[in-house]
């Protein structure tokens, strides 16, 4: 079954043919947001797969890509060596996992490692994840809805309202995240290729451990829950189990999104968390076909790709909004589905008939 | 803390949480008329104190203020009849997505007409600096408006469910749309009622506030949180059990910004409603068995 | 040996209705048994609370010795229940191997996380998942229906599907609600040659029914259920001279 692969190495194709087309043509600092619209398309894999496949609708999940952003950023800047331990943090920068540092005014810094704070920013996104699922997963339908958006809500107001996380001004002077091997997550003319790989690879690998999800044993038994669930439990599926695993799963992309776009951007505010966010996130899978990962990828690249560029202008939010209303009144099933062409096709002939 | 002010703080929970009683009733009308929940509630409460702003240069308030009910009740019925209408049995997910949506459409078009600035209607009786005094607490005159306001239009309704052929017709669409149709009602003409009815209520409930909140494009979205929270909390479809509900965060709000800081107020709100989704998503006034959802 | 289900005092009621009071029956191993009853008996009430999509208000339900009251419907299939469903519930979202490859969704281990890293043990359990559906689906004579989605079969086709399923999860009782409904005489019979093949298979067997000549013709015992209370159980002969019963049915005259 070699074809299931095959969408895949078509995108790894696309991604290098478009940023050797930016070199020749010298428009080498569309990478920047190509880069960042590659770690929102991480957001929109998980989540596509959560509407589509398991039905859970999540109008919150920009709280997750801000949980997990806010948490690097507030780990990553956070200065230890002024605090009351002095030989812990010590021990510590010893093993690598406190880094020195000066700041402009060459003052010592002793701040956690970016890849600490990325796998405390996951974990911690996976433990609120996990709190916040268990009681909603019983709801249905507008219940569902409304608390997955009052998450959101609730992260944006938090972020918003609290001084140390930077309230309205957020956190800036992330420091870079350097992953090894001479590959660095920063921001900075320099390291516009290496990033838009780094960016794009992991969105490869979302992808990629998504279509596998599908084709497996645990993918069939989220397909049943998503086709009939009274039916699913009498297969013996714990649905309640899987729909919360699911759910975690497209937090924890949501928020390693969030970590390594405030690492390239080098700072993150509570717009990230905002409802519009969130509601871009679901417009953006509305489009594709929920369950449809390909088509969500395209979907995202370009959407993402064009606001940022900032080419709707102030109509930013009103064309998203716009989006999800004609897409849910006529296509819900996403522009690329079948079904939506058999619709075309049908009212073609029926204008062409009068 | 004096007993004077306590009484301010219950007096300002009970205004403000009169206006989030009318926009879950506004919630309730729609949702027991089709089972969608209207997500752009509070956009009609906006809408109310923009279009009376701009009426005013033109005529006196209370014109001013009929106009805007007036308009904002058609807006309300052109979302039914563009959007809604011709839905063929929709899943729930799409109906609340088209929801957010127009709700977001609808405050981006204020933001183009109106602009990012506040307005306000004036007092409608008095002005700022006028008040009142009652139980040792200062109040502005507009604080009787806004309760006798949101009170007489609650009375009405209730009266004009129980009582009214039309309340009563929209009544049995809304326990069973076939049933009501072979008895010769309109559904859809109902539906459509229940649309303008709840627009109507929650722009003149926009009117009433808005000397007192101010109104601005996006002052729409936190209402309809809270007026969401304030429906599920009575349960959904029970719009006595909502006005009661609202009072009461209204209060509860009111007296928490004297413990919390301020930037935590809507966290109350939100978090309630997370904590009632979580134990008793049926409401804190309906049995279990009662809260199934409708279908549209 | 000790009955495979036993049913105790099962109590639900819906508000005003109760639906099911105090109803006691025992299935035996390797037995065929009917529950009938008049509509509105309750019949399919019971079979959710045996099932597990209903939570009893009172009384307990034993299977093989342990009490499963009150399990979560998937705990329950997981214990050897498996039961078909009254308005056939395929998965319309897969093809029919699919379909009855969910079913046997218990016989293997492999989690969301060794699905997504493909990890080397799930090769192995595909591959037996997918030999014992196609089994399982020669069992019924539907093999050649492998490939289609399941949402677009003939109706009598679905309900081959939906045995194959059920036998998927290698249960030990098989609960049928309403098997026949819908078919026509020929697919009755046949109807009554699958279950008992599958009885053969040693799997005992429940099943709530309105085709009386199916009922009469393959259970060792029948259980007559009216508003929601037992007032007869015995053999198809005796049932049928049952007094009760009868007045239930025909009405009093006849009695």
């Amino acid at each position: 079954m070699r074809g299931r692969y095959t969408p895949l190495l078509i995108l790894l194709g696309l991604v290098v043919g478009i940023q050797l087309a930016t070199a020749v043509t010298g428009t080498a600092y569309f990478l920047t947001q190509l880069t960042m619209t590659a770690y929102y398309t991480l957001v929109v894999v998980g989540l596509c797969i959560l509407m589509g496949y398991a039905g859970q609708i999540s109008l919150g999940h920009a709280g997750f890509f801000a949980i997990g952003g806010y948490t690097s950023a507030y780990l990553t800047t956070l200065n230890l060596a002024s605090g009351t331990h002095p030989s812990a943090v010590a021990l510590l920068m010893r093993c690598g996992l406190i880094v020195p540092g000066h700041n402009l005014y060459g003052a010592e810094l002793a701040r956690l490692h970016p890849g600490v704070a990325f796998l405390a920013a996951v974990a911690l996104t996976a433990g609120i994840a996990v709190i916040i699922v268990i009681p909603v997963l019983r709801l249905k339908g507008h219940y569902l809805a409304m608390a997955t958006l009052g998450f959101g809500l609730i992260v944006y107001r938090v972020v918003l309202g609290t001084a140390g996380l930077g309230a309205a001004d957020g956190l800036s002077d992330v420091p870079a995240f350097t992953l090894g091997a001479g590959i660095t997550v920063t921001g900075g003319a320099g390291f516009r290729v290496v990033n838009y790989y780094v960016a794009w690879c992991l969105v490869s690998l979302g992808a990629l451990l998504v279509l596998n999800l599908m084709q497996s044993r645990a993918g069939r038994a989220l397909a049943a829950i998503h086709g009939n669930e009274a039916a699913a439990q009498a297969m013996g599926i714990d649905t309640a189990a899987y729909k919360l695993r699911l759910f975690v799963f497209s937090a924890i992309l949501a928020a390693a999104a969030g970590a390594l776009l405030t690492h390239y951007t080098g700072g993150i505010g509570p717009s990230e968390a905002g409802v519009m966010k969130s509601v871009r996130y679901v417009a953006i899978v509305a489009v594709g076909g929920m369950a449809n990962l390909w088509g969500t990828i395209v979907a995202s690249a370009i959407l993402n790709f064009l606001s940022l560029r900032g080419y709707f202008g102030i109509y930013d939010d009103a064309v998203f909004g716009g989006i999800l209303v004609f897409m849910m009144l006529f296509a819900p099933q996403g522009l690329m589905a079948r079904e939506t062409f058999a619709g075309l096709i049908a009212w073609v002939r029926r204008k062409g008939g009068e | 803390m004096t007993s004077e002010l306590l009484v301010q703080y219950l007096l300002s929970g009970i205004t403000i949480g009169s206006v989030y009683a009318i926009v879950a009733i506004g919630f309730n009308i729609i949702y027991n008329a089709t089972g969608i929940i209207n997500f752009a509630q509070g956009e009609f409460v906006m809408l109310g104190g923009m279009i009376a702003v701009s009426c005013m240069p033109f005529m006196p308030l209370c014109l001013a203020v009929s106009c805007a009910v007036v308009v904002t009740a058609l807006i309300g019925v052109l979302l039914y009849v563009c959007f809604f209408r011709w839905l063929k049995s929709p899943s729930v997910l799409r109906l609340i997505i088209i929801t957010i949506g127009i709700s977001i459409l609808i405050r981006e078009a204020a933001l183009m007409i109106w602009g990012e600035q506040v307005r306000s209607l004036p007092y409608f009786s008095g002005n700022e600096i006028s008040s009142i005094r009652i139980f040792g607490a200062y109040i502005s005159p507009q604080v009787l408006w806004i309760l006798g306001v949101v009170g007489i239009m609650v009375l009405l309704l209730n009266l004009f469910f129980a009582f009214t052929r039309m309340g009563r017709a929209m009544r049995a669409c809304s326990a069973n749309p076939t049933a009501a149709t072979l008895c010769g009602i309109n559904s859809q003409g109902m539906v459509a009622i229940a649309f303008m009815l709840s627009a109507a209520i929650g722009a003149l409930a926009g009117c009433v506030m808005s000397p007192m909140t101010q109104t601005q494009y996006d002052s729409g979205t936190p209402l309809a949180v809270k007026g969401f929270t304030v429906a599920i909390l009575g349960g959904l479809g029970n719009s006595t059990a909502a006005a009661a509900a609202g009072l009461l965060l209204g209060v509860v709000e009111a007296l928490a910004v004297s413990i919390l800081p301020v930037a935590y107020k809507d966290v109350i709100a939100i978090g309630l409603l997370l904590v009632v989704l979580a134990i008793r998503p049926t409401g804190l006034f309906t049995s279990r068995q009662a809260g199934t959802l409708k279908e549209f | 040996m000790s009955p495979l289900l036993q049913v105790r005092q099962l109590n639900r009621r819906f508000g005003g209705l109760q639906a099911v009071k105090n109803v006691c029956f025992d299935v035996r191993r390797h037995q065929i048994k009917a529950v009938i009853g008049p509509n509105g008996a309750g019949k399919t009430t019971l079979f959710n609370l045996i099932a597990g999509s209903l939570p009893a208000d009172e009384g307990e339900v034993l299977f093989d010795g342990r009490s499963i009251s009150n399990w979560p419907a998937h705990r329950v299939a997981g214990a050897g229940i498996a039961r078909t469903f009254q308005n056939i519930k395929l998965f319309g979202n897969l093809t029919v191997l699919e379909n009855v490859m969910v079913g046997c969704h218990i016989r293997a281990r492999a989690g969301m996380l060794a699905g997504m890293f493909r990890a080397p043990h799930t090769r192995a359990e595909e591959a037996r998942i997918r030999t014992r559906a196609c089994e399982l689906l020669d069992l019924l004579g539907i093999a050649d229906l492998a490939d289609r989605p399941a949402g677009a079969l003939a109706f009598g086709q679905q309900r081959a599907v939906e045995f194959a399923r059920a036998l998927g999860l290698d249960p030990s009782l098989l609960l049928l609600d309403e098997p026949a409904a819908g078919l026509n005489i020929h697919e009755t019979a046949q109807l009554g040659e699958i279950i008992r093949k599958i009885r053969a298979l040693q799997i005992t067997i429940l099943l709530v029914e309105h085709d009386m000549s199916l009922v009469m013709d393959i259970s060792d015992e029948i259980v007559v259920l009216s508003f929601g209370e037992k007032i007869a159980e015995g053999r198809p002969a005796e049932i049928q001279r049952h007094p009760d019963v009868i007045r239930v049915y025909l009405g009093d005259d006849h009695a």
